[in-house]
């Protein structure tokens, strides 16, 4: 788009606004632009998120991508990864790093559909 | 391990045991004892901070009791290598000068990489941020802030694709400063916009946790606009966007950093132009934290024009303020900076800072009806606008979507030329997937929705308890990776130079160790084309290789091209083999004093022949420099341009032990000439020797002046013991003579 600088025309209705109002208003601009960029973040994940997830949980960046991968290629990252780990160590009652391990040599990923079954989606 | 400052640092001693290294301590550091008055030296200073346990100072500082004191900002500066175990020693000469924010550039192509890079793989323009990388670097610094006794942050980039693992890592490592801001991803990386909000949110969440200081990315703008001063108003909407985004997701205000730079740069008008912004924008962030950046929009290869510019950043710091001051190297618009540069740039902030401390209890900005309230006043308007329209079309997408962004229009003037980014494009485009209602992550500083009470209610304060701890409570739980790549990595890039480290061989280097690049500077009587090649063929005449000209500049049209050129040299040399003469003896004072007061020494000085400077000469006489007269010698300066036969004949009427000469001019080899001169003419009067002849100036050197006649030339740096301990020795000499 191309426009000559209309300021003057635009700024009327800020002409008599203090200048304390002034940056009042332009936090607020700036909250109500961000405001659904952070109800996105919150509902939403990502791979990245899920791959940080796991480092925290103990794997390394190698199996964290594996993890993921895996659990997007079978509709499961939605349930999260670190999630995915926990219930299959919950269920086998082995560790949280002997079931991730389980995943990354892809041993265990058909064990672990039916346990998010039932689960509400 | 400890540092000393005469050894070097040994990258193989870092190397060493890494994967069990646990950084210090965590979080950002602002410098301690900011806001008070102190004692430094001769002088009492407003503006500055703790000083440094040790530092190099400047090098004017000789005359001033070799203080250094340190401004109030923090000092960035931008180290880019490509091989961190050389960045390491860059960092630490850095420290010295006194930078306490050392960041380092990512490796090109970074952004796009879905997960951490591991190992040491060597990178361009910056290096491939690893973990092993960052955990050696870390473990460095950590050493080198105990050496200058204060905490050094140390940061890069959480961005791209891989932005909250990267921030985990960091988190673990200890690293203290991050830019993050997604923004940059969208309009400079092509990376698609909601994946890179998404993603932004968890890394800010992980940043806040570790006390990690946040700066945005909106300076890119500056950058890449054609007529960057004409963007101000959106870079304020990039700011607020970042910044309050930063506030939602849980980060205090004191660690948000707005990345901001003087716009524009001479020969525009450039303090009138940046000085409103800078001042709009500290009042509309006055909660938030101002790195300021310094302009790289209008450098050109010219070292000289970038610090004028840069020297204009630091005084708009100065005007109105700065939490962190970046620095830019000089040399950034001819090559990846050298380590002289980064040197430069962080002695060029300390310099002005030093000079300009205390202004502002003598100076006031002029706000009220004025032109610069007005110029603040329009800026803040045009932002709001820019971002009434934004929610006008239905927000920040669809903002960004329409080219809203880096257009070179100033808003509310559109040129037509803004970044587009489309909603559904760009990297990593359909990967952002929805949480369900039973989504869970049992770690810590995980933001958004997380269903742990699933679990327990007990987990929900602090859903990491569900696995016994995460690596942000459990170290020990981190897996370190080594190397993947067999060929790539630092100990074969160690093993490739290992003839220069630990021995007495020696190459110039400007980035890597041995790489043998040296600087020429040159002029050429000649037009600026002819001139650059033929200063390439003078550099191959040099057995110079890899030769390139990175810069020239027209001194005129035909008389003449300054140029300057950077070459190979391939060869080394061993310092066991140098010839190095002795430094000059210096005896102590109640020595030289002892000898004085058992037989009286008489002494005339004069600057000799057309020569008017006599600083020199008063610097090695006059008691109050520390001069000779302080051993009781009889002075007597002649005055300035006094002929040499008069200086002879004075010194034969009061029967002087000796002459002292000073000689500044040094043009055409003046200064060599009088010396003969004085040799010849003393030889006439029959007294040459009889008395000792001695001569100063800033381009002597003890061998010409001897081959000149003289007994000894003094350079740069003498001071009066050295010129008191030879007349000692000297008349010593000559009584054993006789």
């Amino acid at each position: 788009m191309k426009r000559a600088d209309d300021f003057q025309e635009r700024r009327k209705h800020l002409a008599d606004l203090s200048e304390d109002q002034l940056e009042e208003r332009f936090w607020q601009l700036a909250e109500k632009l961000v405001d659904p960029i952070v109800e996105l973040g919150q509902k939403n994940t990502s791979p990245s998120i899920e791959r940080s997830v796991l480092l925290r949980m103990g794997f390394s960046s190698v199996e964290a991508k594996s993890i993921v991968d895996n659990a997007i290629d079978r509709g499961l990252i939605g349930k999260g990864a670190g999630h995915i780990v926990y219930k299959l160590a919950d269920k086998k009652g082995i560790s949280i790093r002997e079931a991730g391990l389980l995943l990354v040599e892809g041993n265990a990923w058909e064990e672990v559909k039916p346990l998010f079954e039932g689960g509400a989606k | 391990m400890e540092l000393k400052p005469n050894e070097k640092l040994n990258i193989k001693e870092i190397l060493k045991d890494i994967e069990n290294y646990r950084p210090k301590r965590r979080g950002w550091h602002w410098r301690d004892g900011v806001g008070e008055k102190r004692q430094i030296g001769k002088f009492e200073y407003y503006d500055s901070s703790e000083n440094l346990k040790q530092s190099q100072p400047l090098p004017a500082s000789k005359y001033f009791e070799n203080i250094d004191p340190q401004p109030q900002p923090v000092i960035t500066t931008e180290i880019a290598s490509g091989r961190f175990e050389d960045d390491i020693r860059r960092m630490r000469m850095a420290a010295w000068h006194g930078a306490d924010h050392l960041m380092v550039i990512r490796t090109a192509g970074q952004s796009h990489f879905e997960s951490l890079i591991e190992g040491t793989p060597q990178g361009v323009g910056g290096i491939p941020i690893t973990r092993k990388q960052v955990r050696a670097q870390r473990k460095a610094l950590d050493l080198i802030e105990e050496e200058v006794g204060r905490p050094i942050n140390y940061h890069s980039y959480v961005s791209g694709v891989a932005g909250p693992e990267i921030a985990v890592m960091f988190a673990e490592e200890g690293v203290n400063g991050a830019h993050q801001d997604p923004q940059y991803n969208v309009l400079y990386r092509n990376i698609n916009m909601i994946r890179s909000f998404v993603d932004a949110a968890e890394a800010k969440k992980v940043m806040t946790w570790a006390d990690i200081a946040q700066i945005d990315g909106a300076h890119n703008a500056n950058a890449t606009a054609r007529e960057a001063w004409k963007v101000m108003p959106e870079l304020m909407v990039q700011h607020a966007i970042n910044s309050i985004f930063s506030v939602k997701v849980g980060m205090k205000k004191g660690n948000i950093c707005l990345s901001t730079v003087p716009p524009t740069a001479p020969p525009a008008p450039s303090m009138r132009l940046d000085l409103p912004y800078a001042v709009a924008l500290r009042d509309l962030f006055r909660e938030y934290r101002m790195r300021a950046q310094q302009n790289t929009k209008y450098m050109e290869s010219s070292a000289r024009e970038a610090t004028v510019t840069h020297v204009l950043n630091l005084l708009i710091s100065q005007l109105t303020s700065a939490d962190i001051q970046s620095t830019i190297t000089p040399d950034e618009g001819r090559n990846v900076p050298w380590h002289i540069y980064n040197i430069e740039a962080t002695d060029t902030a300390k310099q002005v800072f030093n000079g300009l401390d205390g202004l502002m209890s003598m100076i006031q900005l002029k706000r009220n009806d004025s032109e610069l309230g007005d110029k603040v006043r329009e800026l803040k308007e045009r932002a709001i606008l820019f971002m009434e329209e934004m929610l006008e079309i239905g927000g920040y997408f669809k903002a960004v979507q329409e080219g809203f962004f880096v257009d070179s229009g100033y808003y509310p003037e559109r040129n037509g030329d803004g970044i587009v980014r489309k909603i559904d494009g760009g990297v990593g485009e359909g990967t952002v997937y929805e949480r369900d209602k039973d989504y869970m992550a049992p770690v810590t500083a995980h933001f958004g929705y997380n269903n742990i009470a699933q679990y327990g209610e007990e987990y929900v304060a602090n859903p990491s308890k569900l696995i016994g701890g995460s690596t942000l409570e459990d170290p020990d739980k981190i897996i370190f990776i080594d190397e993947l790549d067999e060929s790539d990595n630092v100990n074969v890039r160690l093993e490739e130079v290992k003839d220069l480290i630990g021995t007495t061989k020696l190459k110039p280097e400007m980035e890597w160790l041995g790489d043998g690049i040296i600087l020429l500077t040159m002029f050429l009587p000649t037009d600026s084309r002819t001139a650059e090649f033929a200063a390439l063929e003078i550099a191959k005449k040099m057995n110079l290789h890899d030769c390139e000209v990175i810069h020239k500049e027209i001194m005129q049209e035909a008389e003449g091209t300054r140029i300057e050129l950077k070459g190979k040299v391939d060869f080394s040399i061993d310092t066991s083999e140098l010839v190095i003469p002795p430094k000059p003896e210096i005896m102590s004072d109640d020595e030289i004093r002892e000898d004085i007061d058992e037989k009286p020494m008489k002494v005339v000085a004069a600057t000799v022949g057309e020569d008017e400077h006599s600083v020199g000469i008063r610097e090695i006489v006059d008691i109050k420099h520390g001069g000779i007269e302080k051993y009781g010698i009889e002075c007597h300066i002649l005055g300035t341009s006094i002929s040499v036969e008069k200086l002879v004949d004075a010194a034969i009427e009061i029967n002087a032990d000796a002459i002292l000469t000073s000689t500044i001019i040094s043009h055409d080899d003046i200064h060599y000439k009088n010396m003969k001169k004085l040799h010849q003419y003393a030889i006439e009067r029959g007294v040459r020797d009889k008395m000792i002849f001695v001569a100063g100036g800033t381009q002597v050197s003890n061998e010409l002046a001897v081959a000149n006649g003289m007994d000894a030339g003094f350079g740069r740096g003498t001071k009066g013991t050295h010129v008191a301990t030879f007349l000692v020795k000297k008349r010593r000499e000559m009584a054993n003579e006789d």
